[in-house]
Parts: structure tokens; C-alpha cells; sequence
């Protein structure tokens, strides 16, 4: 397939990592921090192809996984109500609450539809209009401006049995929050389809700030080797800078469109993340303007206290500490098909990519 | 889910597009970018129904030129440990 295969040449995939051998000396530690990465990493077994000295830890990007807890409760109370439809990714679904899922609330008889897109729960709202549509709107700056524009499109379309449950959130906080928290990495692999939208300069507090380098990267091996091929440059060098390696795709810029969108509808809050805790302005709030259309203000649900697993460390794997193995759950208890904790539930999730590719 | 693919555009309606990744086809917004700019044929990045970005065709080529460079290096590191005798990498 077009700009797949040829990112995934093994000739070239050798020649890079003899490359990397070649110019790096000092020890590094570098951190993904999208759960596609993390994926792609697992998958095509990139840390073989790297020198012993240079490790690769995964971070806080797969979206279900640093979601709160309390979040997921909030949705499952909501597809109680008679009157609600939940229409979400269908990453959510399996997520474990504090005593359910949604999956077991959808076999209990609630109206629970996956969607792909938010143009498709629009769709279930102007069909449905007797009902309330809850759109669960989780996911980065990747995925939020798409619940931007479904928030406009139901508001010129007076869908106003449309609703969004933010818990959108933004990833420059949590890379700085790693490393005042202590966590040792030596460079960053930017995350593609964020920078896809938001450009390049939101990362540059981190080399002026911390010397850290950060380079955006694409998802296909040879993407991934070169950008570690790259901050090895900068590491040897001690020249850290924000570099972009998935220029095919993204520009300094980012998407004006998209951003304009995000401003348009959202406001940055303080968020919790799972492992982090919460962090100040790191996640996405809708407006008051579009409140209209704001699940937590438009429909009030009583929600169960939140109880957390005991046992599951995806907090401490989510920043960088610990890896699944550490986990006396993992592959025992917790598997893909009865997870335990976020991070064994979607397909990004460190402990689901770690299952899949490695230790079965 | 954030799984975002590489899409060609098949057709364009308004602002919205018949997309397909490897055979199978889907539908695009195509509302986040410039309309001016996009083509019957072009490859977009796909994600939750809308497309993010173009793909530029030149910066691929600059990315893959890269790679070749890469691999004549490697076949010089070769030459050279065939001829030293000792291995480099
Ligand atoms: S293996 Fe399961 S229980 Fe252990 S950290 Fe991962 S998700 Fe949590």
C-alpha cells in the first residue's frame, strides 16, 4: 500500500539500525508518548533492532488508558437512563468502571451504539430525536476538533438531543509533568497525529526549558528508527531542538482549521490523568456558548463513588516506571479478553501491545 | 483510535469525500482543509471520519531518499569491515 509499504522496507530497516549502532554511545532513554507508537513499536520489535544502551519506555499517550475512572462511571450512569443513547469508540466499551462496563450494561439491555466517527452519533441524533444522543468524546488534540465540529454541525443542524461528554485532553502537560515528576528520559518521540494539528512549536519549552529533544515521528518502522536515529544525533551532540521527521504529513503550522475549531469550542480546565494525577490546564472543556450541548451540564445522573483495582500498576506503567511484566496480574488475571486495567483494554495501551506481540 | 491510515480520494462531494485504504472505502469530511487544494487521487491521513492533513508527495520522496542514503552507507561500513577485518557495527 502506498506510503505504508515502502516504510517498511527490511533492507532499509538493517541499514538504519546499523546507523543508529554506528553514532550512538551514550546511554539514552527515550519515551513514546502516543499509543500508536507504543503499538508499532511492540509490533514490529523495534527495540532488537536498537543497541542494549538505548531504551525505549512508553508513555501517557493511549487516550482510554489515562482516562479517569470516575469518567467511565459517569457514562455508564448515563446509559442507564431510559432516554439515553451513548454512541462511542468502541475502545470504550470494554473499559472496566468502578463496577461494570459499558459492554455489560449493552447486554443488560442499555443503548449502547459504536461508532467510528462523530458525524455517525449526529446521525443517530437526527434519527432518534425523541432520545438523547451522548457522544463520548475522548482522545487528544487528534480527535478533539472532530468533536468540535460535530458540536457546530448538531448546533446549525438544532440537534439539541445531541450531547458531548469531554474528556478531551491535551498533550504538552503530561510531557512536562514526567519530568518535574522525575522521570529519566533523554528525548522524546513526538506524537505524529497530535502534531498533525497542532504544528511543531508546542513542544518547544521542551529543549528550552528541560534540553530535551523531541522528534516527531511517523508510524511505520523505518519512521520510528529515524527519529530515534535523530535524537541519538542530538543526544551525542547535546543539541537538543524539536525536529519533525513525519514532514510528509506534518507542517510547523499544524491544521489552522482544526485549531480554529478546537478554540472555537473548547476551553482548556484542570484534568486528572491516570498516573499523573491531575494536571492544570490539560484538558478540554466545552464552552459555555455551546453548553447546550455539554452532557456533564445538561444531564445531572447520580454516579457511583469510584473504586480503583487493586493490584493494576497502569498508573506507574503509564509514566514510564514500570513495564507490564512488573505487574503480577499481567497475563494471568489480566488479559485482553478480561482486562483488569485501561491499559490491557485498547489495542494502544501498553499492556495490550505487550500481550499481543511479545509474551503470550 | 487514534489509529489515523493513509486514505486516497476517490470522490469529492462538497465537503465530504468517498475515501478508500487498501479496498475498502469511507466516508471523509474533508471540512479541516483547504478545498482548494485537494484532488481526486490525492492521499489524506484518516481519522474518526475526518481527513487531518494532505500527504505531500514530495516530502515522502525527501523522507525516502533519506533512507537510501542510509542503506549506501551501510553497504560503505561493509566494504570497509570486509576490508579491515574488524567489525564497526
Ligand atoms: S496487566 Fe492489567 S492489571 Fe496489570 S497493569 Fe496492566 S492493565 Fe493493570
Amino acid at each position: 500500500m502506498q506510503y505504508i509499504d515502502e516504510y517498511r522496507d527490511k533492507e532499509k530497516i538493517i541499514s538504519l539500525s546499523n546507523r543508529i549502532r554506528f553514532e550512538s554511545h551514550k546511554p539514552m532513554r527515550i519515551m513514546e508518548v502516543c499509543g500508536g507508537h507504543t503499538m508499532a513499536i511492540q509490533r514490529f520489535g523495534i527495540p532488537t533492532l536498537l543497541p542494549d544502551h538505548i531504551q525505549l519506555i512508553s508513555g501517557p499517550g493511549c487516550p482510554v488508558c489515562v482516562t479517569d475512572r470516575a469518567y467511565i462511571d459517569k457514562a455508564i450512569a448515563y446509559s442507564r437512563l431510559p432516554e439515553v443513547i451513548i454512541a462511542t469508540y468502541g475502545d470504550l466499551i470494554r473499559v472496566p468502571g468502578s463496577t461494570s462496563t459499558l459492554d455489560r450494561e449493552k447486554a443488560s439491555g442499555a443503548d449502547i451504539r459504536i461508532v467510528f466517527s462523530i458525524l455517525d452519533a449526529l446521525t443517530l441524533a437526527k434519527k432518534n430525536r425523541k432520545k438523547k444522543v451522548v457522544f463520548l468524546g475522548i482522545g487528544f488534540e487528534t480527535t478533539a476538533p472532530g468533536s468540535a465540529a460535530g458540536i457546530i454541525k448538531a448546533q446549525m443542524a438544532g440537534l439539541f438531543n445531541f450531547y458531548v461528554l469531554s474528556a478531551h485532553k491535551i498533550m504538552p502537560p503530561p510531557m512536562a509533568a514526567l519530568i518535574d515528576q522525575g522521570v529519566k528520559i533523554d528525548g522524546y518521540i513526538g506524537p505524529g497525529h497530535v502534531s498533525t494539528v497542532t504544528g511543531s512549536s508546542m513542544f518547544e519549552f521542551i529543549p528550552e526549558k528541560y534540553k530535551l529533544g523531541v522528534v516527531i515521528s511517523g508510524f511505520e518502522p523505518l519512521d520510528i528508527l529515524q527519529s530515534i536515529y535523530m535524537l541519538v544525533l542530538q543526544h551525542e551532540r547535546n543539541d537538543p531542538s524539536v525536529e519533525i521527521q513525519y514532514s510528509r504529513v506534518v507542517k510547523p503550522e499544524g491544521n489552522p482549521k482544526a485549531l480554529e475549531l478546537l478554540d472555537e469550542v473548547f476551553e482548556l480546565r484542570d484534568d486528572w490523568w491516570r498516573g499523573l494525577g491531575v494536571l492544570t490546564l490539560s484538558g478540554m472543556g466545552i464552552r459555555s456558548k455551546y453548553e447546550e450541548f455539554d452532557a456533564e451540564k445538561m444531564i445531572s445522573v447520580d454516579v457511583e463513588p469510584t473504586r480503583e483495582d487493586k493490584g493494576c500498576i497502569c498508573g506507574s506503567i503509564l509514566k514510564g516506571v514500570s513495564t507490564p511484566s512488573d505487574c503480577k496480574l499481567f497475563g494471568k488475571v489480566c488479559t485482553p479478553s478480561d482486562p483488569v486495567g485501561a491499559c490491557m483494554v485498547s489495542n494502544e495501551g501498553t499492556c495490550a501491545a505487550f500481550f499481543r506481540y511479545k509474551k503470550h | 483510535m487514534c489509529l489515523s491510515i493513509p486514505a486516497k480520494i476517490e470522490s469529492i462531494e462538497g465537503d465530504m469525500a468517498v475515501c478508500s485504504v487498501g479496498g475498502v472505502t469511507s466516508n471523509a469530511s474533508l471540512q479541516m482543509l483547504d478545498l482548494n487544494d485537494i484532488q481526486i487521487g490525492d492521499f489524506v491521513l484518516l481519522h474518526t471520519g475526518f481527513a487531518l492533513q494532505k500527504i505531500s508527495p514530495e516530502e515522502a520522496e525527501a523522507t525516502l531518499a533519506l533512507f537510501e542514503e542510509y542503506e549506501s552507507f551501510n553497504e560503505m561500513l561493509d566494504v570497509e569491515e570486509r576490508e579491515t577485518g574488524t567489525r564497526i557495527v
